[in-house]
């Protein structure tokens, strides 16, 4: 099969691999017919995230079609399925208990001792993303072996767009999660940092559960402007001082909730080499933790902090002290993507959610390596890369929904 | 099955002394002279100790595994079904004499051959087993089983204390290959814990040639 294949730093490229086979009587093959690049993707394309091999299938947002299935599958060959990115057993404790990311049977054994040094407990699988989470080959591919395929993968009706569904795999449900872990209240200001696709879906969750205000922290202005049309206030941090804007956005109480949906990913997950990670990283990473910083000294006091944003590593100049005087929650976490998929399905059917405006760009998955190229450089204008196994290659152009100027 | 507390003891001599708390565990009449050598001043599990137990490696590790106690023991119980969830073991087939297993595993050069008697069994409470004169290793073992709370499940605890082959070296050696018997008890209870829990053992592998199982067979 063609494959979204990891090489190094910046070096993806599509060739052929071996096809995935049924191993386990629960796995499924999907054959995909979309798969999206995400934005912890590009820490994997800038090699900041060790357990990489060359090789590594990269890719974990996709669906498509059931072509096989193992002995103990419950899907049907036939079926159309959006597949979560987190991989769940439904068998062990974390799975009873709903907290899929935390899933203890996933990660193959021998791939948990470096998280589990790291963390204290061994990080649960993933779908291509690094050995890490299993060293499992993702969705940038034609065909997935998908594991615990009677737990995880979601039947999606016909009449559904792959458009419309696609981000039930992650991001959905991840900024769903994230305002949910904000706890809020038909009072509440809410403020997102971050307008990437988990912020933009954070804000639009936020709003659903009745939040009186959200408003929306960045610096990229198209981003800012789908903020805008989704229902939030914007503030452009190039632009204003965002505490200030905040207290008085917010009556001088303070908001309610905060949500960083900016993360400061890829610190190191590598005990050894973590610290000079850090280091190397540390114009990167202390820009990217001030969203972090920023958010709890905005807080009000016994306000609500949500962390969707993905942090590896470690930081320093931490405000623990405003973490702890003011008295706030502090929620975070990897998706819990099994948990929401029913609900999140029928809020997409019912017209309460759309997922189809984040999208900017559909391209073949021969031409994904461009894509990654221009989700990395273009931010402000690439704000979503939809890959198409079917599609021809070079039909980029003519495929691309939307451009800025449309939306 | 089980036998005579101190004539293990007895027989096991320097394993008593230099493997200390699991000489003391094993073989129950002995747990109060464990006590009196020196009672641990907390309520943290002895194999979590700081000091060492000597010329042994002593380690242990628990589990929580979702099923009832009785399906866990039986699941460990079949001694000869154990090479499904312990990786570095060939074969487990029955040795001379009741009790008494013969295992094939593989080491760092090749493999070695090891006959364990089982010391002790209480149903769905206990295993005991050490190793006899007719082995290349000198190990003693014993797997724990206890309800969790609530409906956790049974919490599986398996404490191994071995002399490490040829000394530092031979340590050395196996712990590169990743058959260090610490190492080895943690992510084969793991894969009990996946077996019982899931019905499978966990595998990244895109092809069925290249699971690591696949991989140790052809090896």
């Amino acid at each position: 099969m063609r494959a979204l294949t990891w090489h190094g730093t910046r070096d993806v490229r599509v060739e052929s691999v071996s096809d995935p086979e049924i191993i386990n009587p629960r796995d499924a093959i999907i054959k995909v017919t979309s798969t999206a690049i995400c934005g912890s993707d590009l820490h994997l394309y800038d090699g900041v995230i060790p357990g990489m091999q060359s090789g590594d299938v990269l890719g974990h947002e996709f669906m498509g079609e059931v072509v096989e299935t193992g002995a103990s599958s419950t899907l049907k060959k036939g079926q159309r399925v959006v597949v979560p990115f987190t991989i769940a057993c439904g068998g062990c404790f974390h799975c009873a208990v709903q907290q899929y990311s935390a899933c203890e049977n996933s990660n193959p054994v021998e791939k948990q001792d470096m998280s589990a040094t790291l963390y204290g407990h061994p990080m649960a699988g993933l779908f291509g993303y690094s050995h890490l989470t299993g060293g499992y080959s993702g969705g940038q591919a034609e065909y997935v072996r998908v594991p615990f395929s009677d737990v995880g993968p979601i039947i999606i009706p016909d009449h559904l767009e792959d458009d419309n569904v696609l981000f039930l795999s992650d991001i959905l449900p991840t900024g769903w999660m994230a305002a949910e872990n904000a706890d809020i209240g038909p009072d509440d200001t809410v403020a997102v940092w971050g307008c990437g696709p988990v912020g933009l879906f954070a804000i639009q969750s936020a709003l659903v559960m009745g939040a009186a205000q959200v408003i929306a922290i960045d610096h990229y202005p198209h981003r800012l402007e789908l903020a805008r049309k989704l229902g939030a206030k914007i503030i452009n941090f190039r632009e204003t001082n965002v505490r200030e804007a905040l207290m008085e956005m917010s009556g001088g109480i303070g908001v309610d909730a905060v949500i960083d949906a900016v993360g400061m990913e890829a610190h190191g997950f590598a005990i050894d080499n973590m610290l000079d990670v850090v280091k190397q990283k540390v114009g990167v990473g202390a820009d990217r933790a001030s969203a972090l910083k920023q958010a709890l000294l905005a807080v009000r006091f016994g306000g609500r902090v949500s962390i969707p944003g993905v942090y590896g590593g470690m930081t320093d100049k931490f405000p623990l002290g405003a973490l702890m005087e003011k008295g706030v929650q502090l929620r975070t976490g990897q998706t819990h993507v099994q948990k929401y998929l029913g609900d999140l399905l029928a809020k997409i059917e019912d017209g309460t959610l759309d997922t189809t405006f984040l999208i900017s760009h559909h391209l073949p998955l021969e031409d994904a390596a461009t894509g990654y190229r221009n989700f990395k450089e273009k931010q402000d204008s690439w704000t979503k890369v939809v890959l198409r196994p079917g599609m021809e290659a070079g039909a980029a152009g003519a495929s691309t929904t939307r451009t800025m100027e449309q939306v | 099955m089980s036998r005579d507390a101190n004539n293990t003891l007895s027989r096991a001599g320097g394993i008593a002394i230099g493997a200390g708390l699991i000489g003391a565990a094993v073989v129950g009449g002995a747990l109060a002279s464990g006590m009196r050598r020196g009672r641990s001043p907390d309520d943290a599990p002895g194999r979590t100790a700081r000091r060492g137990f000597g010329e042994y490696d002593v380690s242990g590790r628990t589990v929580t595994i979702r099923k009832p106690r009785a399906e866990v023991f039986r699941a460990w119980r079949e001694f000869e079904k154990l090479p499904q969830f312990m990786e570095n073991v060939v074969s487990v087939r029955p040795g001379d004499g009741e009790g008494r297993w013969r295992w094939t595993i593989r080491a760092p050069r090749g493999v070695v051959e090891l006959e364990t008697e089982v010391v002790r069994e209480q149903e769905n409470e206990l295993i005991a087993w050490r190793s006899t004169d007719k082995s290349e290793i000198d190990t003693e073992g014993r797997v724990e089983f206890r309800d969790a709370p609530g409906d956790r499940g049974t919490q599986v605890t398996a404490i191994i204390a071995y002399k490490p082959p040829a000394g530092e070296a031979g340590r050395a050696i196996a712990k590169l290959f990743q058959r260090e018997p610490q190492i080895q008890a943690r992510h084969d209870l793991k894969r009990l814990k996946m077996l019982l829990e899931t019905g499978e053992i966990a595998t990244s592998a895109r092809t069925a040639d290249a699971t690591r199982k696949a991989k140790m067979e052809e090896a």
